[in-house]
């Protein structure tokens, strides 16, 4: 028996909500009476050294020159070979893009139960729960299983991210036994969008625009940045601003864009339509910035202040300049 | 070339937040009913590869006998066909026994190419599609962005992960599912609504396709409404707007979230 992780990477290097898993990971092991197995998926090995620090039993280094680069039918092959080899009864992986349709893929392949972007998991008489939010964050749901294997993929920022310790556990090394003929995928370019700002699903803090920056949505928007710089944040938008061509669509946040949980979320020019609130509503802190009191985000928010983004936005940016020494 | 548009009926994105946990629970949901939005962008890719390649387009959802309205909808917006797969007499299944369903449609229409939304608006899976593929033994990939080309039998397409673009090539048959970057789904025609009006869906009951009641390998329990958020929002008053600013700022580093 064992927890096993998939320890994603990506041109950046470990992708650290898999850490975040990782750190669940050993709490559920525990629970369950067995040991943690992160696999680490490449040509080379040379990303165990890095989770080492993060607590597993186990590295378990599956390597070969068909793993260089992500493909799916190649990472689930790989990730199969592990639930056999380390006789995984739990197999978690963070719900990117990437850990959500190889995590389906692999749980179909096995008939195993499947619970996709869980935001909770627990032990309940020696059995796995996870908890999942449905409708769109409007109803949460208990998933249990029945099958031998239980797949879950676990949505960005759900757990902390654990701090790094002494290196421990062993680094094991696994041949995929996979050949190029066995891979139906090419990968023919893999072109970085990273442009250095923070994503959405991993900011804590989060300074959003919405209709509000209509009059002029050029400079509504780099004052949003500005602020957005100042304090570390990602730069998110409802879908109005999207819709308008404002922004482009990967900064969107609700219900057909992305779901965030940041410590602080900055609502500047957003009425807070539902579809909007079931994407944010559950941030920590949220401040509403809009000329309109009668503005539902405000219903939802701890601070507000009525007024124009316009003068609010670089007043807010220039003191915590101030308050922050930059 | 014969593309299958897998489509789901899902509550209206307006109306969730009013579906409680017993419309859940009893799957009897008290709400507009439309075509899944994500599915949209799978209806009208399949209908712009029309105009690129020699397409024949046919959409099959599973669900009650009232998902036939999601299906009007992908016939008005001016996909060729529609099939229903009824799932009204199945109790106790999971999103792989929804995949081998449709598996097994998709199998029948022997279809070249599946496109489906990336995920629903009420389960949030995006994992069906994926048991499709698995069932059929089908190259798959997921939020593609841009379909750049069909020829000798590969597909060639654009998609977004986390920080990366990737271009990825697969032999067909194929299943892929499509983001919100890939299109902008038209509105039905007047003449599209009548002709989908009056089309006759073909209906068959899940039984036929060999699914079985109770082959689930998960349950939903203990459903249940969130917590609401309760929050008694602070209005920020002061002078001038820089009074304002100083005192937010004075209230977020008490709350320690900076």
């Amino acid at each position: 028996m064992s927890v096993l992780v998939w320890i994603e990477q990506n041109q950046n290097g470990v992708v650290p909500n898999s850490f975040e898993v990782l750190g669940k990971a050993r709490e559920i092991a525990a629970a369950l009476g067995t040991q943690t197995v992160a696999a680490v998926l490449g040509d080379n090995a040379s990303a165990a050294e890095s989770v080492r620090p993060y607590g597993p039993d186990v590295v378990l280094a599956i390597t070969g020159p068909v793993l260089a680069n992500y493909r799916l039918s190649a990472y689930t092959a790989a990730l199969r070979k592990a639930v056999e080899a380390v006789g995984a009864t739990v197999v978690l992986t963070a719900a990117t893009v990437r850990g959500r349709e190889v995590a389906a893929m692999l749980a179909s392949q096995l008939d195993a139960g499947y619970a996709p972007d869980a935001i909770d998991l627990r032990v309940e008489n020696g059995r796995l729960v996870a908890v999942r939010s449905v409708y769109s964050n409007n109803i949460l749901a208990d998933v249990t299983f029945n099958s031998p294997v239980q797949v879950v993929s676990v949505r960005p920022r759900s757990f902390p991210m654990p701090e790094p310790g002494a290196p421990g556990g062993e680094v094991r090394t696994l041949d995929p036994g996979l050949s190029e003929n066995d891979v139906k995928e090419k990968v023919l370019e893999v072109k970085s969008t990273d442009t250095g700002e923070i994503s959405l699903t991993d900011a804590s803090i989060i300074v959003s625009g919405g209709r509000g920056v209509a009059q002029d949505p050029a400079k509504g928007f780099a004052l949003v940045a500005e602020l957005a710089s100042v304090l570390g944040a990602a730069v998110g938008a409802s879908r109005a601003a999207v819709d308008a061509g404002y922004i482009p669509y990967k900064h969107q946040v609700g219900q057909t864009g992305k779901t965030v949980k940041p410590d602080l979320y900055i609502a500047a020019g957003i009425s807070g339509a539902i579809q909007h609130l079931a994407g944010m509503g559950g941030s920590k802190v949220i401040v509403a910035i809009n000329k309109d009191p009668e503005a539902p985000i405000f219903e939802k928010a701890n601070y507000g202040i009525v007024g124009d983004l316009f003068q609010v936005l670089p007043a807010l940016t220039a003191e915590f300049k101030k308050r922050l020494g930059k | 070339m014969k593309v299958v548009v897998l489509v789901k009926q899902t509550p209206d994105t307006a109306e969730l937040p009013k579906v409680s946990a017993e419309d859940v629970r009893s799957g009897k949901i008290k709400a507009t009913m439309v075509i899944n939005p994500w599915d949209e962008f799978a209806v009208e890719e399949a209908i712009l590869l029309g105009d690129r390649y020699d397409v024949e387009s046919v959409a099959i959802s599973m669900g009650s006998p009232d998902a036939v309205d999601a299906l009007k909808h992908a016939l008005a917006m001016g996909v060729g066909g529609a099939a229903l797969i009824d799932s009204s007499a199945l109790s106790g299944g999971d999103l792989w026994t929804t995949a081998a369903a449709l598996a097994a449609a998709v199998k029948a229409q022997g279809a070249d190419l599946v496109l489906t939304g990336k995920q629903s608006v009420d389960d949030n899976s995006g994992a069906v599609y994926a048991g499709v593929a698995a069932q059929l033994g089908w190259p798959m990939v997921s939020a593609v962005t841009k379909i750049v080309d069909i020829s000798n039998g590969q597909i060639t397409v654009e998609r977004m992960v986390e920080g990366a673009q990737e271009t990825i090539s697969v032999p067909l048959p194929a299943v892929i599912s499509v983001g919100k970057e890939i299109n902008e789904p038209r509105y039905p025609s007047f003449m599209g609504i009548r002709k989908a009006s009056k089309a006759v869906i073909p209906s068959t009951p899940a039984a036929e396709l060999g699914i079985a009641s109770g082959s689930g390998k998960t349950q939903w329990t203990n459903i249940r409404k969130p917590e609401e958020r309760k929050t008694k929002c602070v209005i920020i008053e002061g002078a001038t707007v820089e009074e304002k600013a100083a005192k937010l700022v004075d209230a977020l580093l008490a709350e320690k979230v900076i």
